[in-house]
């Protein structure tokens, strides 16, 4: 019986093949995985990043909810087209703090990793609610409803704990200011602004959705978009140090 | 696998294996399949030594090449430059006036200008220019701050409302929000507004009522003749041209709720000889000043 021939024990036991595939997708795990926890080049350090605010965390959750990742990467490769086109290609630490990371791989609009104050919120309100009245060649779907649909804040500090848990470096502060935090970023006037981004640093305090009261999830979602790569600074961002 | 079954009419061996009668052909796959097979794991192998590949404890093997994507990228956008050479240069440093009166400069610039409108502006402004409500037509002669070069390069580097200390400020006013002015005011006033262009109005509207109302309240912004203020970008209301529309009741809401339309600053975002090109475009879409 010729080594070649030992596969048999597999194919004839299926207990003993269930053990040997477990053993060998261990191994590709423990080689492909584990060093992306331990390697330092994995993820770059550099200043800004921060975790969403619960506004905005709230747009990625209806971002995730609706399905936008199906049409719209969040990417921006290191190519020298896609560079031109959407600017400096997309950074591991620009993503640290997405579970799951939103980076897409279907192109059917646009890539969004730097769509932030690329246009106005008029223009999203806009453009979210009824695409075609404002790119006529667009095949977008329209997210009229997202206007009328009040943002569900009870789920919200839930969220902020879980996602502590997998390493976003939420605060008690923060988690037990959530839902305050969520209207503070609709409300400009609010008096607890100061004290809102100082909790996020860089965030943006506006109405974006240009309607009075509670925050929509319109508010939520253009909150969301109107931030998504505009954290770091690239003229801080040592380039040569950061070579992959 | 002692004895061997030949199966008798293609003289291939069989698995061994039988069901209902039927047994299955051992063939063996094709030595130039096993080959390549072989030649493949061998390639492999040469692979991890010369681009990364395996992980270590510090960090990882980093091949023989050095292959860096961000590496090539950086290389890639220089050779770019390279190609794009000194008529870039010369958009950069070149006053916005001489890049009109030099023939290639300007063919570059409208060239250049075109393809980032249709990357950056388009969405709001439309691809040909023709704006949509509440976003500028810029192919006509009717401009909100200004349409002289300088200043359409002022407009798309700093924009407007757009949060940069440079950008232009100013906003139409919530009239009926702030309690300034009553409903019936309101609607007197948005009739005497459609009477500036020659459009109709409705029947028993006093156009002389709305004429004070306006006087006391608009032509701060929009000028005693109603024709505008672009230090303000406050629109002239005495032409056919309307940003939101000019029916009546587009007119009460802008006067009742106010108007902030933004325009983005691009200067963060885009670099100078960019900028440049693009307003150079914008300007020679047919309403430049």
């Amino acid at each position: 019986m010729s080594i070649w021939n030992r596969h048999k024990i597999f194919e004839t036991n299926s207990l003993v093949l269930i053990v040997g595939i477990l053993l060998v997708v261990a191994i590709g795990g423990l080689v492909e995985i584990t060093p992306l926890f331990y390697l330092k080049s994995t993820i770059e350090v550099v200043d800004g990043v921060r975790p969403y605010t619960p506004l905005e965390l709230t747009g990625r959750n209806i971002y995730v909810r609706e399905g936008c990742y199906l049409c719209h990467s969040q990417m921006i490769r290191p190519l020298r087209d896609e560079v031109e086109r959407y600017g400096h290609y997309s950074l591991a630490a620009e993503s640290m703090y997405d579970h799951p990371f939103q980076w897409g791989s279907k192109r059917t609009g646009p890539d969004l990793a730097r769509v932030g104050g690329k246009y106005s919120d008029d223009w999203h309100v806009t453009h979210l609610k009824n695409p075609r009245s404002i790119v006529p060649q667009s095949v977008m779907p329209g997210y009229s409803f997202l206007a009328r649909t009040e943002v569900d804040a009870s789920r919200l500090p839930d969220h902020l704990r879980t996602s502590r848990i997998v390493g976003v470096p939420y605060t008690d502060d923060e988690i037990a200011n959530a839902v305050a935090d969520l209207k503070t970023q609709t409300d400009p006037d609010s008096a607890d602004v100061a004290a809102f981004t100082k909790r996020y640093p860089k965030a943006v305090v506006r109405n974006f959705d240009g309607q009075p009261g509670n925050p929509t999830e319109l508010d939520a979602l253009i909150a969301y978009l109107q931030m998504l790569g505009t954290l770091v600074d690239f003229k801080l961002y040592n380039e040569k140090a950061n070579l992959r | 696998m002692a004895d061997i079954d030949i199966d008798k009419h293609t003289g291939t061996a069989t698995t061994g294996h039988e069901w209902d009668g039927i047994k299955e052909l051992n063939t063996p796959l094709p030595r130039w399949w096993i080959l390549t097979f072989y030649a493949c794991i061998i390639w492999a192998v040469g692979y991890w030594f010369v681009y990364p590949s395996w992980p270590l404890a510090q960090s990882y093997l980093p091949g023989l090449m050095g292959y860096s994507s961000r590496a090539n990228v950086a290389v890639e956008l220089s050779k770019l430059e390279a190609i794009r050479g000194d008529k870039m240069v010369a958009l950069a440093t070149a006053p916005l006036a001489d890049i009109e009166k030099d023939p290639a400069l300007l063919a570059l610039a409208r060239a250049k200008g075109k393809v980032v409108f249709g990357d950056n502006c388009a969405a709001c402004h439309g691809s040909g220019a023709t704006g949509a409500k509440g976003f500028p037509n810029l192919n006509d002669d009717d401009w909100l701050w200004g349409g002289t070069l300088d200043q359409i390069m002022q407009t798309i580097q700093f924009g407007a409302r757009s949060g940069n200390d440079k950008g232009h400020e100013g906003q139409m006013l919530a009239f009926g929000q702030s309690g300034t002015l009553t409903k019936d005011q309101i609607v007197t006033v948005a009739n005497y507004v459609r009477s500036l262009s020659g459009l109709s109005t409705r029947q028993g509207v006093d156009l002389a009522a709305g004429k004070t109302i306006f006087t006391e309240n608009c032509t701060v912004c929009h000028g005693d003749n109603a024709k505008g203020n672009q230090e303000l970008g406050a629109p002239n209301l005495t032409d056919k041209i309307w940003l939101y529309g000019s029916d009546e009741a587009t007119i009460i809401e802008t006067v009742t709720n106010g108007r902030a339309g933004v325009m983005p600053a691009w200067t963060d975002r885009l670099d100078l000889a960019t900028i440049k090109a693009m307003a150079v475009y914008v300007h020679s879409l047919g309403g430049g000043k």
